[in-house]
Formats: structure tokens, C-alpha cells, sequence
């Protein structure tokens, strides 16, 4: 029987080795902060800050796409899961986030017709195989899931499907990085990047923000080990005082990014205004259609009636993604909010900061 | 002639049940005890204390890789049984169907309940059937119930943990949990992974052969090892470390658990056990499980402390430390 014990050893001798390192070298203390879920988990699966020295805080900030997806965006799926004859197609962490009146697991439960896919071409067979009704894609994610979606819509406007569309609700990392930035109540003196957002926009992606900020920015990938070296190229910018893009995720990330991806993407979305949950309207951080293929945007497809959209009383998510609050500082967290009933959106995907916190950390342990 | 599929009128009770029952169900399920077709099955059992389960059984799709809810129905209420250091002996079988379902399908299930029953060394002694309009099941729903017996000197319970105590797990986690997972989405992942549905009653007996004194027995199924241990840690008030590493996961399941964001710790599994055994017995029971078909990569994941009550803790794969939490509903796809 073939198990991973081997591989997980070497990994673990691999990240001891760095992580030694990462104590013997730091000196000042650095916040940083990662901008992806997989980070996220990863580090609270592996237990890394159990490996880190005091002066190293690890911040998450807002990298888990459900958890940034604004409440009148949750909304609208639930309102479109309600439009007779439509299929709704989402991914599946989306499905427990409460919208104002409901979440998309409840409209399930109550007979609306919810599929969960793995990828936006799940959504394109539905469409195939249901030509009397109307399938909708919920398009949430960074730019590692939108060139997938724009990809799709456009084998769907080559195959004249005309009872497919698209919610968009995506969002590119860059313009985030740069709000971050720009708030006040943001104290962060490095960016581990994420790995698979960087594998499609490269480490060019972040140079306008690294070139405004000069501060350390270092591309990471999800394996312990990954993420230790990305830390320990940080510790020694910041000792040699020269700030850094760089990139410790080489065996899947280039400078240049996947221009193929960028093209895809870049020919079916163009950047827009976006609202993120806890940042506020963010410009330019958004992907809606081109003019070519602004028929499959299901915002026009539809006309929906929508409550306003009423966020949780006490509810400390904004905070949490800025990295100004850690969950167990949020006064629901562990009590009106659990994994079992989420009140916010970060304790609602897998990836979010709270539910990580929750499963990882202990409920309520600081 | 035997209609293609099943109709509400097999479960009216007139000639189509009837014959479904005799030419269908007992030619596959029959022995001395069901042939009667008496209202209840009526048996003598050996002497000892009695462990009695139920369990229902929905799985879409209804066959998968290494298995079918025909045998799920049978292994789950054996090792349920079993988990109570019992010699399961009986079973019950009640059969939910939705009208439509194939009679190829059914013969299908019945066939994989009667050869896990014989493996598990298990009779279906009573049944009960009922065919429902179509939407107000899913093809088929199936109960087990099973009753076995304790023999004596033998005291499993979940409460009985105690600091020392070692935690030892008979093979590889979340093999059935993702199988089904991966058959569901379509992903087309050519991935070497099948359910690890089995009967675990064989190796339970040889277990408690080797070391009488077994403090717990569980089977980690839905929920998967993480939350079967946080139950056994709250129900002794014990603390409990586990080692990463330690843990087997085949290679095709972790890249599974990768690509769609689940921890393995929590995903389901249908032929595994876990025991909690003094120290002194560790040995022992390991090389009974080891000696068994279904234990052959048995192992030792870690122990019971002194620590706080009720916590899980894991030492990962480089060395940190995190706690083990319970399940909380169902592990959903991630974004990505």
C-alpha cells in the first residue's frame, strides 16, 4: 500500500530546517499579511505559527473570495435561485452564506433548483442538457477562476447557447493590495502573495503596487515548506533594508504570469468598480463583461427585486479581512457565530478566517 | 413475467409483493430462519449481553468503486455492532424504494447484501419493503438494524479512555468519503480510489482475543477520524494528541482532499476503526489488527494525556501544533 509517510517526512525536515532559520535570523518584529485561503489553512493546518518567533505576526487578510463577496451579491443569487425556470449553479462554499433574507442552502431546501459544480464548464453542460430552462453561473473568485468562466462564455457564445449566463462577481487581488494600503487602520509591512492568483498575472502583476509601496512582497506557495521560505525571504529584506518582488513559488510561477489566461480573461471581462465586503467600493478591482459578450451577463438578463441588504448586527468581518481584528476579538465569534450557523461570511467558507480560527484554533482560544 | 422495474403495486402487499419476495428476495437472501416469511424472525441467541443498532443508508450514486449501499447496509451495522465488542450474529433489512427503480438494480443491491452478509458471517433474518411515488425517495433508501452479543469480561464505552492509553487506527482515512465525493462531481479525475466499505466484526473478535480489556472501540464514518476522537476525548474527559504523520492517507484521496479544500481528518470512512488501548496491551492488539485482511496497515497515531478535557490536539507533519475540532456540517467544495 502506497501511503505519503516519506514525502511528508522530507517536507517536515525541509521546514524545520527553515524554520530554525527563520528564528535564528529574525530581529524586528513584521507583521505580514497573506492574501489567499489556501494560505490561510495551510497555515493553520500545519500549525506554523507554533514554529514562527514572537516578532513574526501573521495577519490574514481579505484572500478567501466568499468571504470578500458583498452581502447585495449574495442577495442577487438568492433572488436569481427564486426567478422561475432558472438552475443555479454555484460553487459549493457558497451555499451557507447568509444573504439578508436567505442563503442559497436554504432556497434548496425549499425546492429551488441549486446545483453545486466544480467549474464554471459543470454549469455550461447543465445549460446543454436543460435547453428549456435558464442556468446561471455565480462567478465568484480571483483571477484564478476568471479566465475558467471567461473561457466558458466564450465556448458558450461559439456554440449559440443562449440559456447560459453569468453572474460576475469577480475580483482581482492588485487593486485590493492597494486599498489595504490606503486604510488607515491597516498596519502591514509585507505581503506573502498568493500562489495561484500569481501563477495566471505573474510576479509583474503586483510591480505598479510594489513600485507605490516598496515594501517586502514575496509570491508563496501551500505546502508548509513553501510558505516558510517566502517568510524567511521576507525576515531578510527587511533585515538587509531592501524591500523586494520576489518570488518563492518558482516551480509554478513566472514573471510574466499565463499570458493565454490573461487573454481569455481579458477579452470576455474588463475592470470595473466593486464593492468588497469589509473594504468598501474598491475601483477598478472588479471583472464585468466586454460590449462582445455582455449577453451572457445575467445582470441583464434578469430583473430581480432585491431587499436592501441589511449586514449582521455585530458582526466584525470587515475588520477581520482588513487584519485589524483577529476573530476571537469579535464579540459573536464562537457564540452567535459557528461553522454550524455562520452570522458572517468568514466563518462560512472553509477558507475564511474565522472558520479556519474556529476548526484550527480552538473556539474562543486567543 | 417479472416487470422491468418496480412499481407502487410491489409494496400493496398483493401478488406482484409476493412475488417479488419469493422469487426475487429469497432466492439471493434466503436462509432456514427468513424462508418461513413469518411476521418476525424468532432465533435463540448464545448467552451474554446483548448489542442491538440501526442504521439507514442513502449514497448517491447508488454503486461506486469498492462498493454499493447494498453492502454499506450490511458492513455499517455490523461494525456498529461490532463497536460494542459484540459478535454480531442478526440483521434486519427494510427496504425503501422509489417506484422506477430498475429490477436489474435491485437484484444488483440484494446481491452485494447477501455477499457482505456472508463475509461478515451475518444473517438477514427479517425484512420489510415498501415501494413510494417517485420524488418521495431517492431510488432507494435502506435500514439495518443488528443484534449481536458481548462476551463476557469484555466493557467497551466511549467514557472508558484513560491518560496512557495508546490510539491506534487499522489502516488509510477518507477513502470512501472522497470515492463518493469525486463520483459525484464528475471531475473526471482518473484517481485510484475506491470505498473502504468492509466488515470489521473479524478483526474486533481477534482484538479483543489478543486484549480483553479494549477501553474504546469506534468506527470514525461520517465526520471521519477528527470527530470520533473529539467524541471519545469529551465522553472520557481525557485529552488526546495525535501525530500527523502518523496518520495513512493513500496518495489519490490527499490529492482529492487537496484539490477541493477538505481536511482527510474529516471526511467519512466505512471500514476503519479506531481502539484506545492501555499501554501494555498496544502490542498485542496491534498485531491482532495487522493479522486481519482489513487491518493489514494498522497503526499507532498517537495518545491519550492529562491535557484539558475534551481536546484534540495534532502534532502536524512539520512539527506545529494545532487543536482538532469537530465537524461542523457538511465539508462543502472550495473556490479555486
Amino acid at each position: 500500500m502506497a501511503l505519503k509517510h516519506v514525502q511528508e517526512y522530507r517536507d517536515a525536515d525541509i521546514a524545520r530546517h527553515l524554520a530554525a532559520q527563520i528564528r535564528d535570523r529574525s530581529r524586528q518584529p513584521v507583521r505580514m499579511m497573506e492574501v489567499c485561503g489556501t494560505h490561510t489553512v495551510s497555515i493553520f493546518r500545519s500549525g506554523l505559527r507554533s514554529l514562527l518567533p514572537e516578532t513574526i505576526t501573521l495577519i490574514s487578510g481579505p484572500g478567501c473570495p466568499v468571504c470578500v463577496t458583498d452581502q447585495a451579491e449574495i442577495d442577487a443569487f438568492v433572488a436569481l435561485a427564486r426567478e422561475p425556470g432558472v438552475i443555479a449553479a454555484t460553487f459549493g462554499d457558497l451555499m451557507r452564506v447568509p444573504g439578508t433574507e436567505s442563503s442559497l442552502q436554504r432556497e434548496r431546501a425549499a425546492g429551488r433548483d441549486v446545483r453545486i459544480v466544480y467549474s464554471a464548464f459543470d454549469a455550461l453542460k447543465l445549460a446543454r442538457a436543460h435547453p428549456d430552462r435558464q442556468v446561471v453561473f455565480f462567478g465568484v473568485g480571483f483571477e484564478t477562476t476568471a479566465p475558467t468562466v471567461a473561457a466558458t462564455v466564450m465556448t458558450a457564445a461559439e456554440a449559440g447557447l443562449e440559456n447560459f449566463s453569468v453572474w460576475s462577481a469577480h475580483k482581482t487581488v492588485p487593486a485590493a493590495l492597494d486599498a489595504l494600503m490606503g486604510m488607515p487602520e491597516v498596519a502591514i509591512d509585507a505581503f506573502l502573495l498568493p500562489g495561484h492568483v500569481s501563477v495566471i498575472i505573474g510576479t509583474e502583476g503586483y510591480r505598479p503596487f510594489f513600485q507605490r509601496h516598496r515594501m517586502p512582497c514575496v509570491v508563496a506557495g501551500f505546502e508548509p515548506a513553501d510558505l516558510l521560505a517566502a517568510v524567511a525571504a521576507i525576515i531578510d529584506q527587511v533585515a538587509s533594508g531592501t524591500p523586494a518582488l520576489a518570488n518563492a513559488y518558482p516551480r509554478a510561477v513566472v514573471a510574466e504570469g499565463n499570458p493565454k489566461a490573461l487573454a481569455v480573461m481579458n477579452r470576455v471581462f474588463a475592470p470595473v468598480d466593486a464593492a468588497w465586503r469589509g473594504l468598501g467600493t474598491i475601483a477598478g478591482s472588479g471583472l464585468e463583461f466586454t460590449p462582445a459578450f455582455d449577453r451572457f451577463n445575467a445582470r441583464h438578463r434578469f430583473v430581480l427585486h432585491l431587499p436592501v441588504p441589511v449586514e449582521p448586527k455585530g458582526c466584525a468581518c470587515g475588520q477581520i479581512l482588513t487584519g485589524a481584528k483577529r476573530p476571537p476579538e469579535c464579540p459573536l465569534f464562537g457564540t452567535r457565530c459557528t461553522p454550524m450557523d455562520p452570522v458572517g461570511p468568514c466563518m462560512v467558507s472553509s477558507e475564511g478566517t474565522c472558520a479556519a480560527y474556529y476548526r484550527y484554533a480552538g473556539r474562543g482560544n486567543p | 413475467m417479472t416487470p422491468e422495474t418496480i412499481l407502487l403495486d410491489h409494496g400493496a402487499g398483493g401478488k406482484l409483493a409476493h412475488r417479488l419476495t419469493t422469487e426475487v428476495m429469497l432466492p439471493i437472501l434466503g436462509n432456514p430462519i427468513l424462508d418461513g416469511l413469518h411476521d418476525g424472525a424468532i432465533f435463540d441467541l448464545p448467552a451474554g449481553r446483548v448489542a442491538f443498532s440501526t442504521d439507514t443508508y442513502t449514497v448517491t450514486p447508488l454503486f461506486f468503486p469498492g462498493g454499493s449501499i447494498g453492502d454499506l447496509a450490511v458492513n455499517g451495522t455490523v461494525n456498529d455492532v461490532a463497536m460494542c465488542g459484540a459478535r454480531p450474529i442478526f440483521l434486519s433489512l427494510a427496504l425503501v424504494i422509489e417506484e422506477g427503480l430498475t429490477m436489474a438494480e435491485l437484484e444488483r443491491i440484494l446481491k452485494d447484501v447477501a455477499v457482505a452478509a456472508r463475509r461478515a458471517g451475518v444473517a438477514v433474518v427479517t425484512g420489510d419493503t415498501k415501494v413510494v411515488p417517485r420524488g418521495a425517495a431517492d431510488k432507494i433508501f435502506i435500514n439495518t438494524a443488528g443484534i449481536g452479543v458481548v462476551a463476557e469480561g469484555v466493557n467497551i464505552g466511549g467514557h472508558r479512555a484513560r491518560p496512557g492509553d495508546k490510539v491506534l487506527l487499522s489502516g488509510s482515512i477518507a477513502d470512501h468519503g472522497m470515492t463518493i465525493m469525486t463520483q459525484r462531481a464528475e471531475l473526471g479525475l482518473a484517481m485510484e480510489m475506491q470505498s473502504d466499505s468492509a466488515p470489521l466484526n473479524g478483526m474486533v473478535q481477534r482484538m479483543l482475543a489478543a486484549a480483553p480489556g479494549i477501553h474504546v472501540l469506534r468506527d470514525p464514518t461520517r465526520g471521519g477520524l477528527g470527530t470520533a476522537l473529539c467524541e471519545i476525548a469529551l465522553q472520557s474527559r481525557v485529552a488526546i494528541r495525535i501525530d500527523e504523520a502518523a496518520v495513512p492517507v493513500r496518495p489519490a484521496v490527499a490529492g482529492a482532499c487537496e484539490l477541493l479544500g477538505f481536511d482527510p481528518l474529516y471526511v467519512a470512512n466505512e471500514g476503519k476503526l479506531i481502539a484506545l488501548v492501555a499501554p501494555e496491551d498496544e502490542a498485542a492488539v496491534l498485531a491482532a489488527m495487522r493479522a486481519d485482511a482489513y487491518g493489514e496497515a494498522a497503526c499507532t497515531i498517537g495518545e491519550v494525556t492529562v491535557g484539558s478535557p475534551g481536546q484534540v490536539t495534532l502534532t502536524t507533519g512539520i512539527g506545529g501544533e494545532r487543536i482538532v475540532d469537530m465537524l461542523a456540517g457538511e465539508q462543502l467544495p472550495r473556490i479555486c
